[in-house]
């Protein structure tokens, strides 16, 4: 909840300083939609629910890992890797708390 | 709190285009949400659930075979039915719940009334069979048309539940197919009803977390 000390100069309606940028990318903001609503998604089923390619995914969901916004767990299924993710509790406020971003956004237009 | 403050992300939502920021702020709820229910739907049931229903089929249809009476035989059977839909409600509630998943959004609703719909049917023709004095009926279609509901709603969820539909509408078939006998009957149910619940519920429970 500590939030930096922005400048409160900036006009009501803008609640730029304080958007998580970590999350506001795309493919990152679903795999933690994904993951919200999941106990564990492994790589390939966030690959098949997010419809991207394993490049991509991997690039951001370590991005994300860097942040501890999801965990992963590497274990075989007989010969072959399956990598695991979750939601960290600080990835759960993170998105908690970009969804009142949002909220606080369209309710200022709408008061505008 | 372990995040970094975060600078100010140029071009998102800059001041003097609040209109450009409304459209990406509900867009980006819009976004959340498909992708919360497309992942979500094959979260709400719950595998050991649905193993729970399959262990107390087997009971019932030791007592079943023990019924002296068509009455008491249905009775039995709708007593199991009740008891199935209190374990399956009431685990998929608990699943739900630890998922932080709401049970009613648009593929729980959509699951809930695809289901039911074969089972109403069902429930209209167990009265009829019974009063019909066609008992002998009951558990195939019983089968068939819990297969039909599973196989159905089953689009709204993982693709093992449509199989576990299918799977029941095969074993429905052949209990239709089979010589009309009280004991091939209860035999049927617990095959159905007990031990593909069982297998596929376990199956459930491993791939999309209990």
């Amino acid at each position: 909840m500590a939030k930096p000390g922005t400048a409160r100069t900036a006009p009501p309606s803008s609640h730029a300083p304080e958007l998580d940028r970590l999350i506001h990318e795309r493919l990152r903001l679903g795999i933690v939609s994904a993951l919200a609503v999941n106990e564990a998604l492994s790589f390939a089923d966030l690959k098949k629910l997010l419809n991207t390619s394993d490049g991509n995914l991997s690039v951001h969901a370590r991005k994300l890992e860097e942040a501890q916004y999801i965990a992963c767990t590497k274990t075989f299924e007989g010969r072959l890797p399956r990598t695991e993710y979750r939601l960290t509790a600080a990835g759960r406020r993170a998105l908690e708390r970009y969804l009142e971003h949002m909220e606080a956004l369209i309710r200022a237009t709408r008061e505008a | 709190m372990t995040t970094s403050p975060n600078p100010p992300a140029p071009g998102q939502g800059a001041p003097g285009a609040p209109d450009a920021a409304h459209a990406q702020a509900l867009e980006d709820l819009r976004y959340i949400r498909r992708t919360m229910e497309g992942a979500a739907s094959f979260t709400a049931l719950s595998g050991w659930g649905v193993v729970a229903i399959g262990v107390t089929a087997f009971p019932a249809a030791y007592l079943a075979e023990h019924a002296m009476t068509h009455r008491g035989w249905m009775l039995i059977w709708l007593v199991e039915a009740l008891i199935g839909v209190a374990i399956g409600v009431g685990t998929t509630v608990r699943k739900a719940r630890a998922a932080r998943e709401p049970l009613f959004g648009r593929p729980g609703r959509r699951f809930a009334l695809t289901f039911a719909t074969p089972m109403a049917a069902g429930a209209i023709l167990t009265i009829a069979l019974y009063y019909g004095g066609m008992v002998g009926i009951l558990p195939g279609m019983w089968l068939l048309l819990y297969g039909t509901a599973f196989a159905t709603a089953g689009a709204f969820s993982v693709p093992t539940v449509p199989v576990m539909g299918l799977c029941f509408m095969v074993m429905g078939t052949a209990a239709l197919a089979a010589p009309s006998s009280a004991w091939l009957g209860n035999v049927f149910m617990a095959a159905g009803f007990g031990a593909l619940h069982v297998v596929f519920g376990a199956l459930i429970a491993r791939k999309h977390g209990g």
